[in-house]
């Protein structure tokens, strides 16, 4: 079945989608390599100069803090990589804990509630998909509507409850430590997914197939890849994860509300693309990712124990957000210079 | 079918069977609620007479920085705490649904090693690992406005009883509409932990006391002036004989007097509600609000302020029955599970507005 | 991704063999001169007015039958209300619209209409003249649409991050400039918030400058060769740029309108609710670009009108009030908004791609 896969979503998302050749691809400055060395600096200069930022205990804050986004990020980075976005994972988590809360106090056991939760992360997911392949509809779009019926279904489900007497061993799960050492139990989970993910992207067919469609989906159906199938699946996979990173916040902040991870889809969104993940598709790696979580979050962490107020916090992340897609342009335009300057002896007589 | 479709297939087929697995015997709330333990509450080694530290860091982490209710609230302590000879900060999220941000700022106030933090919470328990942390690293955490879990701060600040509150604002509306007729609720997000406190004070006092009040419907603005101003339209069109509003919230009740004064309903629909002076003067000076209450923010912030100083002191600790002096405001006890209650709320009306700014 | 910048198109001078088959086919069928008067255009004016029709039909259903079940609905006092509501997102979704046509976004709308609204307010309770009041808060939120614009066209990078860049960039500085602030209906003068609420009969002022702003706007993008130049750029910006079209100008000239609308609302959002602090607007761009979106206006570029995207936010501020006055319980308000949309972007890509096989089994040669 499914071996006509017209890809009428490519129209909606190429005009942009671009083939260059391997050479110059290579020489195009890592976006990606900057924002690592960035948070280096970044963490070599906050341990220099605060005293506690290195302790165990704010590392393990900003770590725990900061999984959730982290986990999002993964599944949204291979997403963008493929040319598309989905806004409603931060909805998708809340209407995951929602549900969790709403079933847990309908009597349900925890141990089949969460995989309900993920079930339903994964429904979600396929609905953004199926909308966005199947009748070739934006994602920007499509996910704009579900944010708002993922978060509403939320409402409806647990109303005004607020629910945080979960058993104590998965809240501990959510909250706690391995051992003395600042890493929390949740962020094992994410090094899990990380892993995963940095596999399929970096070193599975599926990965080369999701920048293929990035760069131009037209040329990748061309070449045999099933654009919609693979797209269909990559949003199953963002639904899921959101659904089970609702379950994660939920019990990492002992509680479980309607309105848990609001606005969690713009720090995924802001972190993804700092980290060098291309909006026009087809370019990004799942390190400049974990780049840009990390330092989003170390920003934040840094400038509070350095006392900036949150207003000038919120203007730093706009301009890390601008130059991250400029500085990478930037970058390239003055590689490009300084190759047409060494070129123009040799082509000279070349248009 | 494709490789991608038999992993999608055998997930889904994985995940049923955990499903099919686990519903046999599981942790379910009922078998979980056994093993809850009750709150430890403050031990009750107080001296106080002890003399008031100075030298104190304290640190305010309101629900939302920039708001001018908890600006007033937050300068109210500052004041005190100057006068005592401590040093006031304050930080917090740039919006107040943003728990996971208000959570790093304890976790930054820690790091800091501030001497108390007092804290408005925006959920219940989300704060409470970190809270708790504080607690054992000697930090007094004081919440005022919204309270925690008991067990994760050493006294709330209240600011009026839930009590109060609830039954003067019903008695305030029944007497404005003289006793009879159809009443609304405009409230703030339906998760307000606050309103929704009140709303059954509010609701019991209608039951008990004016049996011709019909209550017939609660609306939530979601403390956006949009929303307010519909569902105020809302309640208007659906209820013809309407009679008065109660909206207990700053942001519903100024969208509510916004509507009315603009409308054909000026004068002839009461709205009451908690509300500041500043925001309100103009509706009560030209009829559209006969009088709402609030209690004085600054008062809040000054008492949370001197009730750090005191834990810091070791004056208190938070056990029931200890109390402590609030300067020229006086005395004050701490009541059962941590809670100290400011007092009851001013009533507001054309007479007294002039002599309140804030 | 659909909402990249349509000049992103421009720096594959190297190798794009012009992107996607489809928009090269869209490029020739529809010519590069824009406003040229062939079938396809006559083709997308006629799907534009049924659409429109479509809201219309829609909201008018909605409206009568919410009326049969409340018959205060439609009062003087009820008409008066759904413009007013309507009037403010109506302008800022106009303004999305014709960034929206050049195939961009601006997500920052939210937050400037926030700074323009305290910047007027701010000026309106110094005492300062309405009318000066209302012309800085426009010329504010042109001021931002301009840097929005010249970073996009010029810096060539994707609309989506620079302007949710923008997005938090103009929110932190309007916290820092309003901090705990507030602008309240005792410091402005009661003229101008009764402007706010007054109007010709059931007609606020609100609605009648939202209405004239539309219509100036629609004029201008169907009448003028510049306006026509919008919808070709969003279209195939490639076919675009060799027809001679400044490419870059356009997009500049389409986030300056989208700020100087937003600046506009955020002046009667002062008149109209009489309040401003550090969080007004904050949140709106997806209302907004829900509005434009059920409107008909395409995120993919060159599709739709300012009238339906000022319809479309007449019918999203209708059912919202709609709902409360049904007495549906306010929590499904959320999920009723979230479906709504969906539904009207599936109905319109069904739609389209009907008339369109239609259309190939007619002509053949064009297919």
């Amino acid at each position: 079945m499914a071996d006509r896969d017209v890809s009428n979503s490519g129209l909606a998302s190429s005009a942009s989608g671009q083939l260059l050749p391997l050479h110059r691809r290579t020489l195009r400055p890592r976006w990606d390599v900057a924002v690592a060395a960035l948070l280096v600096l970044l963490v070599a200069y906050g341990l220099g100069t605060e005293s506690t930022f290195g302790n165990t205990l704010n590392v393990s804050f900003l770590l725990g803090n900061t999984t959730t986004i982290a986990i999002v990020a993964l599944p949204m980075t291979l997403l963008v990589a493929a040319g598309e976005v989905d806004l409603s994972v931060g909805s998708m988590a809340g209407l995951s804990g929602a549900l969790m809360g709403a079933l847990w106090n309908a009597n349900w056991p925890i141990q089949l509630i969460i995989p309900v939760c993920l079930l339903v992360g994964l429904a979600g997911g396929l609905l953004n998909g199926l909308l966005v392949t199947r009748l070739g509809l934006p994602s920007l779009a499509v996910t704009i509507g579900t944010l708002a019926l993922f978060r509403g279904v939320a409402q409806i489900v647990l109303g005004a409850n607020a629910v945080s007497d979960f058993p104590q061993s998965y809240l501990d799960f959510g909250t706690g430590r391995i051992g003395g050492t600042a890493i929390p139990d949740i962020f094992v989970l994410y090094l899990v997914l990380l892993a995963v993910a940095a596999i399929v992207l970096h070193a599975t067919a599926f990965g080369r197939r999701l920048f293929a469609i990035g760069a131009n989906p037209e040329a990748a159906f061309f070449a045999g890849v099933r654009v919609k199938r693979t797209k269909l699946i990559m949003f199953a996979m963002t639904g899921l994860v959101s659904g089970g990173a609702g379950v994660i916040w939920a019990l990492h902040y002992t509680s479980a509300r309607y309105d848990n991870a609001t606005g969690l889809e713009l720090s995924v969104i802001a972190a993804v693309l700092l980290g060098g993940i291309d909006f026009d598709g087809g370019r990004g790696t799942i390190g400049g990712a974990v780049a840009g979580v990390f330092l989003l979050g170390t920003v934040q962490n840094l400038l509070s124990l350095k006392s900036v107020s949150a207003d000038s916090q919120t203007i730093v992340t706009g301009l890390l957000l601008i130059a991250s897609v400029l500085g990478p342009r930037a970058g390239r335009q003055i590689a490009e210079a300084f190759r047409r300057r060494r070129a123009r002896p040799a082509a000279a007589g070349s248009p | 079918m494709s490789v991608s479709t038999r992993l999608m297939a055998a997930a889904s087929g994985a995940a049923v069977a955990a499903l099919l697995l686990s519903a046999c015997s599981g942790t379910t709330k009922s078998s979980n609620a056994a093993a809850n333990s009750a709150a430890p509450s403050g031990s009750a080694n107080a001296n106080a007479n002890a003399a008031s530290k100075t030298g104190l860091t304290v640190a305010y982490l309101p629900k939302q920085v920039n708001n001018p209710y908890f600006t007033i609230s937050d300068t109210g302590g500052q004041k005190v705490l100057q006068g005592l000879g401590e040093t006031y900060k304050e930080v917090g999220t740039t919006s107040a649904t943003d728990t996971a941000g208000q959570a790093n700022y304890v976790n930054t106030l820690i790091q800091q090693q501030v001497n108390a933090i007092v804290v408005s919470a925006q959920d219940q328990n989300a704060l409470c690992t970190n809270l708790k942390q504080a607690m054992s690293d000697k930090i007094s955490v004081v919440t005022y406005d919204s309270d925690t879990n008991p067990d994760c701060r050493n006294l709330f600040i209240s600011q009026a009883s839930s009590e109060a509150l609830g039954r003067t604002e019903a008695d305030q509306l029944a007497g404005q509409i003289g006793g009879s007729g159809q009443i609304a609720i405009l409230s703030a997000a339906q998760t307000a932990t606050n309103q929704n406190a009140w709303i059954g004070f509010m609701k019991d006092e209608l039951t008990a006391k004016y049996p011709n009040i019909q209550l017939v419907k609660i609306a939530y603005g979601n403390d956006d002036a949009q929303t307010s101003y519909q569902q105020t339209q809302g309640l208007l069109q659906s209820y013809p004989n309407l009679k008065g509003i109660i909206s207990p919230t700053t942001v519903g009740i100024l969208a509510a007097a916004q509507y009315l004064d603009g409308s054909s309903y000026k004068g002839k629909v009461k709205l009451t509600g908690l509300g500041t002076p500043n925001q309100l003067r103009k509706y009560v000076k030209d009829g559209t609000i006969t009088a709402f209450e609030l209690w004085d923010p600054a008062k809040l912030g000054a008492l949370a302020a001197y009730a750090a100083v005191a834990l810091q002191s070791g004056q208190i600790t938070g056990a029931q029955g200890q109390t402590f002096k609030a300067g020229d405001m006086g005395q004050y006890t701490v009541g059962a599970s941590g809670v100290v209650t400011l007092g009851d709320p001013t009533v507001f009306n054309a007479a007294n507005i002039d002599q309140y700014n804030f | 991704m659909s909402s990249t910048s349509a000049p992103s198109a421009s720096n594959t001078e190297t190798s794009n063999t012009s992107g996607s088959a489809a928009s090269a086919m869209r490029a020739t069928r529809e010519g590069t001169v824009p406003g040229a008067d062939t079938a396809p255009r006559r083709l997308v004016a006629f799907i534009a007015r049924a659409r429109q029709a479509a809201i219309l039909l829609v909201l008018v259903l909605l409206l009568l039958a919410t009326e049969l079940d409340n018959h205060r609905f439609l009062s003087n006092q009820g008409i008066k209300d759904l413009l007013l509501d309507a009037a403010i997102l109506m302008l800022v979704a106009v303004g999305q619209a014709v960034v929206v046509i050049t195939r961009n976004v601006d997500l920052s709308v939210g937050s400037v209409l926030g700074i323009s609204a305290f910047a007027a307010g701010n000026l309106l309770a110094g005492g300062a003249n309405p009318v000066w009041a209302v012309v800085a808060a426009i010329l504010l939120g042109a001021g931002f649409g301009l840097v929005n614009g010249l970073l996009v066209s010029f810096g060539q990078v994707p609309a989506l991050v620079v302007t949710l860049g923008m997005l938090y960039v103009v929110r932190g500085l309007d916290s820092i400039w309003v901090g705990p602030r507030e602008i309240t209906s005792q410091s402005l003068p009661s003229g101008f918030t009764d402007f706010g609420h007054g109007g010709l009969g059931p007609i606020p002022y609100l609605a009648l400058i939202a209405v004239a702003a539309t219509v100036a706007v629609a004029y201008y993008l169907a009448r003028y060769r510049s306006g026509r130049e919008f919808y070709a750029i969003g279209s195939n910006a490639q076919a675009a740029r060799l027809a001679g079209i400044g490419l870059r100008k356009r997009v500049v000239a389409a986030y300056i309108f989208a700020g100087a609308l937003a600046g506009l609302a955020g002046a009667l959002y002062v008149a109209r609710f009489a309040y401003v602090d550090a969080t007004t607007g904050g949140g709106y761009e997806l209302t907004v670009i829900s509005a434009v979106v059920v409107g008909g206006v395409a995120m993919t570029g060159g599709v739709g009108t300012v009238y339906g995207a000022a319809l479309g936010a007449l019918l999203l501020t209708s059912i919202n009030s709609v709902l409360p006055a049904l007495n549906v319980s306010s929590v499904w308000e959320e999920a009723i908004d979230g479906s709504l949309l969906l539904l009207a972007i599936a109905v319109d890509r069904i739609v389209a791609g009907r008339v369109t096989s239609a259309l190939r089994e007619r002509s053949p040669h064009r297919g």
